[in-house]
């Protein structure tokens, strides 16, 4: 008897979108509060985004359940780490062991796409991407997820990021201020609502900044 | 020489927490009993001991031998095998406490008493596909807590093989679950919670877990199996009641969860669901609710080949969770294009 193929896949892809762009002493994370599978929409009302740590925050988009169980994993490693260190985690460390953590599972991976956002110890805005096994890189902005191709090209004509591979190396951080990234994210979302299936219902905005956290909601287009 | 000591030093990975090492003494020819048993960390003493008693091992081959609720491997040697000693002879095996381990890279010895290696093949173990299954379930929270509807059927494949499955049930004082998928991977789940309720219980603390428990307990049950790559087929729908707060949630056989005003499984997600976002409010009385499951409930009926016209209701409130009678809906089939329908081509079907 040959060999039985198991007709079911460990994963789903439950869809939406990422985004986070840091500023001078700001960080914004926002993501879609569209939770799908297949053709169909499980819940319009699903948080992609939790707070890590005061000055880290991931949003992830892909399958909900390793986005969860990944999510939980970190958050009881920074418990831990606040037992032994007496005090809370950076976001540059934080991105560290978000990227240990992926990799770790690299041949059974969390299908999670992340973007980690916060103030740096310098209390400048972060903005930290990743694959789903892990590597990272530090950047001005980025954007993950369903909507990832249509939000990406906006931002780069947008913010206009300086190439990385410039020497001296120039500051990646946006020059504009709190509010107009804001508004900025709003519109790219409306736009990725418009031609993702995935992407729709309302955005969750969050923003960091040297007061703390602040969190507003946008409702999108529900079709 | 190659004895069992160097054996696991080579693999001692082999020998993580899965593992129980045990002195197995033949009983007569076709039976084994466990003597004692090791923990893994004292398991090279083990060997040693085992070997002072053998006086010899020699060169080891593997053969999967008796099931003692834990496959065992029996090591043994190639020129004196444990099996045709005489009783009572001793011999070491190792536990494999860790089913999901395939054995299909470990040499197997051919022509060897015993029972047959591959019938004990893990990978038979794992689900495949799903055999009895229950189709949709359908709940939303109303005025006074959560209403939940599931047809009684438990089809095998096409077959409508069973007509009166109990798809809901009450899960401690505060929730009720509700499944579709696989009806012996719900049963077992129900063994699952019901040993959590009973511990629950006997703190005996004046408190009791709430559907937001049972629903997190359920979802890490649900992906831990599913990164075992033995998933328990359910869909479930997990609802309740505690202090005053109305909760509705949902796991899916992989672990995706999310909790909802309203919730269907299966069919019920593309059927009901979009029923319910139209004519769904908070404040649904009891009456207003159960018509409101039974138009979903209707919906499915009509155009689920799985569904039997034999669903039951249930509510949970504050004061506990309460399972109406199985009843059957009216459904209306006098349409008129259904009436004669070979008129015009009499002969045709």
């Amino acid at each position: 008897m040959a060999k039985q193929q198991a007709n079911w896949s460990p994963y789903d892809n439950n869809g939406g979108s990422c985004v986070a762009i840091a500023g001078k002493d700001y960080c914004v994370i926002a993501a879609d509060t569209r939770m799908s599978t297949g053709y169909s929409i499980l819940t319009r009302d699903y948080s992609k985004i939790s707070k890590l740590a005061d000055k880290a925050v991931l949003a992830s988009s892909g399958f909900q359940a390793d986005i969860k169980a990944l999510q939980k994993h970190l958050a009881a490693r920074h418990l831990i780490y606040q037992h032994q260190h007496n005090k809370q985690m950076s976001c540059p460390a934080m991105a560290q062991l978000l990227s240990n953590t992926l990799y770790y599972k690299r041949f059974f991976p969390y299908y999670a796409f992340n973007v980690l956002g916060g103030l740096d110890n310098e209390g400048k805005g972060c903005v930290f991407t990743y694959d789903a096994v892990g590597s990272y890189e530090r950047v001005g902005y980025g954007a993950q997820g369903s909507g990832s191709t249509l939000i990406m090209p906006f931002l780069d004509n947008q913010l206009k990021s300086p190439s990385p591979l410039l020497l001296p190396a120039q500051d990646a951080v946006t020059p504009l201020s709190e509010l107009e990234a804001v508004e900025l994210v709003r519109t790219v979302f409306v736009s990725a609502t418009e031609r993702d299936i995935y992407t729709g219902d309302k955005v969750e905005i969050v923003i960091l900044n040297a007061e703390g956290l602040r969190r507003e909601f946008m409702d999108l287009r529900k079709d | 020489m190659t004895c069992i000591g160097s054996y696991l030093e080579n693999s001692e990975e082999m020998l993580s927490d899965r593992f129980e090492v045990c002195i197995l003494m033949k009983i007569n020819e076709n039976e084994c009993q466990v003597v004692s048993s090791l923990s893994p960390k004292s398991s090279s003493q083990c060997f040693v001991e085992a070997s002072l008693v053998e006086k010899r091992w020699m060169l080891f081959s593997f053969l999967e031998l008796y099931r003692f609720g834990k496959r065992y491997l029996l090591f043994k040697t190639v020129d004196t095998s444990p099996l045709l000693l005489p009783p009572p002879s001793v011999a070491v095996a190792v536990a494999v406490a860790d089913r999901s381990m395939s054995l299909s890279k470990m040499p197997v010895v051919d022509g060897e008493r015993g029972p047959d290696a591959s019938s004990f093949s893990l990978d038979s173990e794992r689900t495949l596909y799903p055999y009895v299954t229950g189709t949709s379930v359908v709940a939303f929270k109303y005025r006074d807590g959560i209403l939940m509807a599931a047809d009684m059927g438990g089809s095998y494949g096409s077959t409508l093989r069973y007509k009166t499955v109990e798809r809901i049930k009450p899960i401690g004082k505060h929730s009720l679950l509700g499944a579709s998928g696989e009806i012996s991977d719900f049963q077992e789940i129900l063994r699952y919670l019901d040993e959590l309720i009973l511990y629950d219980n006997m703190w005996d603390d004046g408190n009791s877990l709430g559907p937001k428990e049972v629903h997190n307990y359920l979802t890490r049950v649900m992906y831990n199996r599913r990164n075992k790559f033995n998933p328990l087929w359910n869909s479930l729908v997990l609802g309740g009641v505690k202090n005053g707060q109305k909760y509705l949630g949902m796991v899916s056989m992989i672990g995706v969860n999310f909790e909802d005003n309203h919730v269907a499984t299966g069919f019920g997600n593309h059927l009901a669901r979009p029923i319910l976002r139209d004519e769904w409010n908070e404040n649904l009385s009891f009456e207003d609710g159960v018509k409101l499951l039974e138009k979903c409930m209707r919906v499915l009926l009509y155009r689920d080949r799985s569904a039997v016209n034999k669903l039951q209701i249930a509510k949970i409130t504050e004061e506990g969770a309460t399972l109406f009678p199985p009843y059957s809906l009216k459904t209306f089939w006098g349409f008129e294009a259904y009436k004669n329908p070979t008129v015009g081509a009499e002969g045709s079907w």
